[in-house]
């Protein structure tokens, strides 16, 4: 007998992940868990729907209890805070865009559970609602897009290693999403209609700003806006403000469509280019890891993605040193945006990734 | 069949309660209020629970509010007597220890204009009545402390806080949800103006509670409408509940049980493990309670563990479960937060067995070595058993 923890954001897909888990688990036991990423609010006040508001604990709670498993709320309030929240914010402090969904999945969902659920459960492995496969092919684990291309969320997840590999499941990763939504209605699951969250869940009104200055105190001071050759061209609020590909909000009329090319924090200034000015054939990675421990070579061929949903393209990739390498596509890509994942993948295999540096090109 | 160790957070009702009950949700349906004979047959058995639990309480039946649970009572008592008197002064004393119940109140007062003065206790979370007699001004109302603390046991000198109060002419509030389980109120004795009681505490029904409000106290009623409970609290009263908390309350005191063996078996167990400090009084604590900080465990995980082992058991609180933030009272007590973190309360029941005791001991034990990531503690140590 093993024991399995259903990690359950309240959501339709962790939702229809634990009822497949519950109900080909034989004799192995499954665990409802949520994890509570924020506090409450003062009482009296109604929390907008998020994926880990109140609410979504309720309806995790809610399905928990129609698959007759054990439910927990584990409280990861601090980790979330200093490894997704305060990662966000620096991010932008130091002229990067951030990656908190990845953090959230790297930190929270893995690391945090990982570890601590496992340790208080009694658990031999944990099991989300991400659509992604895993195989045990030649001797390793491999991270495999899901069946579903639209929603395959191998981006988000290649930090894992073999240790967290052989001990995570994906029920969902052979399902595509409108078969998951069937079957949640024929579950008569709380969640089968739940919306798509899209916003990040700790950003209220999805403006970020406020939380820069609730978090470290910066308001934003104005700056210049200058084209590559330095020619001031407007004025910025503060250059933490902006991020790496970003269109809309510059006020500067050139008479075609500018976008933010760099962000420098020491000068507080923000470079725009044209379109094919933002666009890159070459940009370094650091923070590599890969699934199989270690890169398949010195150099190696392999397809990049460098945003959640954008195609990836071929490149080669050249290891400088353990944890670095440099990224050349046959064509330019877009706007490669410094503390963005970009993330390698050989056919349907993710092989791992990196964050994009900010010394781009 | 879990072993259940949490008898601070309820209690099973009695069979001899749920058939007292039983006859006023079916047959005996009628409203209290009514004129005709149903209602005057449900006014009936909501008339005899209040003379029962007056007459263990020590009190007139008059004196009794029944209210839908402790939480109520407690609401009604600080909000009822600050505002009724509030011409008078606006100042209120609590206790850094008391249940969220009445600090949520007063910090709500607080709010609304009211000063409150917040007295701390010692490292076994006793209040000293020379703090109370010192934060009393000539504006204070009301001062208001628990008999006995819900997450650590410590019973608190309300008799003596009681005799300071009245002779400085304020009303003295009693919590007495939790030590109304082992032994009856005594308003007179603690010279009390209002005692809160809850029926789930003693093996009665959830959803009802009460307040003992001394004859001649000013309280402004917090729900509005009918004159149910003489004007004090609106609302058709839930008759079936009253019978079991009466019923429950008079059970409770005529079979006492004595927990007291039981209960140092599991904390002498307890204590004995590395990195595990008893909290709370020593002696001076409910018959029902052990509560413990765990080093290098978080109380909440510890819990869940439990649960998986069949044990059912409490971070301290049922009522501040999910809440990243140690214990208020451990922190009053002095706990250090990062050793707060690792509380467990255990609450032993009439039919807690010493076998069940020795099992919990050898459970918690190989919980916490797993928890704390023990090398050769294999994660089915307990489960196999």
């Amino acid at each position: 007998m093993s024991r399995i923890v259903a990690a359950m954001s309240g959501g339709v897909d962790s939702s229809v992940a634990a009822a497949l888990l519950a109900r080909e688990a034989g004799d192995d036991e499954v665990i409802g868990v949520w994890m509570r990423t924020h506090g409450d609010l003062p009482e009296g006040y109604e929390l907008s729907r998020s994926c880990c508001s109140p609410d979504a604990a309720d309806d995790a709670r809610r399905v928990a209890q129609l698959l007759n498993i054990p439910f927990f709320i584990l409280n990861v309030e601090n980790e979330f805070g200093a490894r997704v929240i305060d990662a966000f914010v620096d991010s932008y402090l130091e002229g990067s865009t951030p990656n908190p969904c990845q953090a959230c999945n790297q930190y929270i969902k893995f690391d945090e559970l990982l570890k601590r659920g496992l340790a208080a459960y009694g658990a031999d492995a944990v099991a989300t609602g991400h659509y992604a496969r895993l195989e045990h092919r030649d001797g390793r684990w491999r991270l495999m897009r899901a069946a579903d291309a639209d929603k395959d969320q191998t981006y988000f997840l290649w930090v894992l290693d073999q240790d967290q590999l052989a001990r995570t499941r994906f029920p969902l990763g052979e399902l595509t999403k409108p078969r998951v939504r069937a079957m949640a209605a024929e579950l008569i699951l709380p969640t089968a209609h739940k919306p798509e969250s899209q916003e990040i869940c700790f950003v209220p009104l999805g403006d970020y700003r406020t939380l820069l200055d609730e978090r470290r105190g910066y308001a934003g001071e104005p700056g210049p806006i200058v084209d590559a050759d330095g020619t001031k061209l407007g004025t910025h609020t503060g250059y933490a403000h902006y991020t790496v590909g970003q269109r809309h909000g510059l006020g500067v009329a050139l008479g075609e469509a500018v976008y933010v090319r760099e962000v420098q924090p020491a000068t507080n200034t923000v470079v725009i280019g044209r379109r094919e000015e933002v666009a890159q054939r070459s940009f370094t990675v650091d923070g590599a890891r890969f699934t199989a421990g270690e890169p398949p070579s010195e150099r190696f061929a392999a397809s990049v993605r460098i945003r959640h949903r954008a195609p990836d393209v071929p490149a080669e990739a050249t290891m400088v040193g353990r944890d670095r390498f440099v990224i050349e596509t046959a064509e330019p890509v877009w706007a490669p945006a410094p503390g963005q994942a970009a993330v390698l993948y050989d056919a349907d295999e993710c092989l791992g990734g990196g964050r994009i540096a900010r010394s781009a090109g | 069949m879990a072993i259940y160790l949490d008898h601070a957070a309820t209690t099973p009702i009695r069979p001899e309660v749920l058939e007292a009950m039983l006859p006023y949700l079916t047959e005996h349906q009628g409203n209290p209020s009514s004129i005709h004979a149903s209602g005057r047959r449900a006014r009936q058995g909501l008339d005899e629970a209040r003379e029962e639990i007056a007459h263990l309480i020590g009190a007139k039946p008059r004196e009794v509010v029944f209210t839908a649970s402790g939480t109520e009572a407690d609401n009604l008592a600080l909000k009822g007597v600050a505002w009724a008197a509030s011409a008078r002064g606006r100042h209120l004393v609590t206790s850094a220890v008391e249940h969220k119940a009445v600090l949520s109140t007063t910090a709500i007062l607080e709010r609304q204009g009211f000063d409150v003065t917040t007295v701390g206790v010692d490292r076994y979370g006793r209040v000293d009545p020379a703090d109370v007699a010192a934060a009393i001004t000539d504006r204070t109302t009301l001062v208001s402390i628990q008999a006995a603390n819900n997450e650590v046991g410590t019973v608190q000198p309300v008799a003596d806080i009681g005799a300071i109060c009245r002779e400085r002419g304020v009303a003295f509030h009693i919590d007495a949800v939790q030590a109304a389980a082992e032994a009856a109120p005594t308003p007179d004795a603690w010279q009390a103006t209002l005692v809160s009681l809850s029926g789930h505490k003693l093996y009665g029904p959830k959803g009802i509670g009460a307040l003992h409000v001394r004859q001649g106290t000013g309280l402004l009623p917090q729900l509005n409408g009918g004159s149910q409970e003489r004007q004090r609290r609106a609302g058709t009263e839930n008759v079936a509940a009253a019978v079991g908390f009466a019923t429950a309350m008079r059970l409770a005191y005529a079979e006492p049980a004595d927990l007291v063996p039981v209960r140092d078996r599991l904390i002498g167990g307890l204590t004995a493990m590395d990195g595990v400090t008893l909290t709370g009084h020593p002696t001076d604590r409910l018959a029902n309670s052990a509560s413990v900080v765990i080093e290098g465990v978080e109380g909440g995980d510890l819990v869940a563990a439990l649960d998986l082992e069949g044990i059912e058991a409490s971070t301290g609180s049922a009522c501040t479960t999910g809440s990243v933030e140690p214990s208020h009272v451990l922190l009053a007590m002095c706990f250090d937060p990062h050793l707060a973190h690792g509380s467990l309360r255990l609450t032993i029941g009439r039919s807690t067995t010493e076998a069940e005791v020795d099992r919990t001991l050898e459970v918690v034990a190989t919980c916490v070595a797993r928890l704390r990531g023990v090398p050769g503690v294999h994660p089915k140590a307990v489960a196999s058993v």
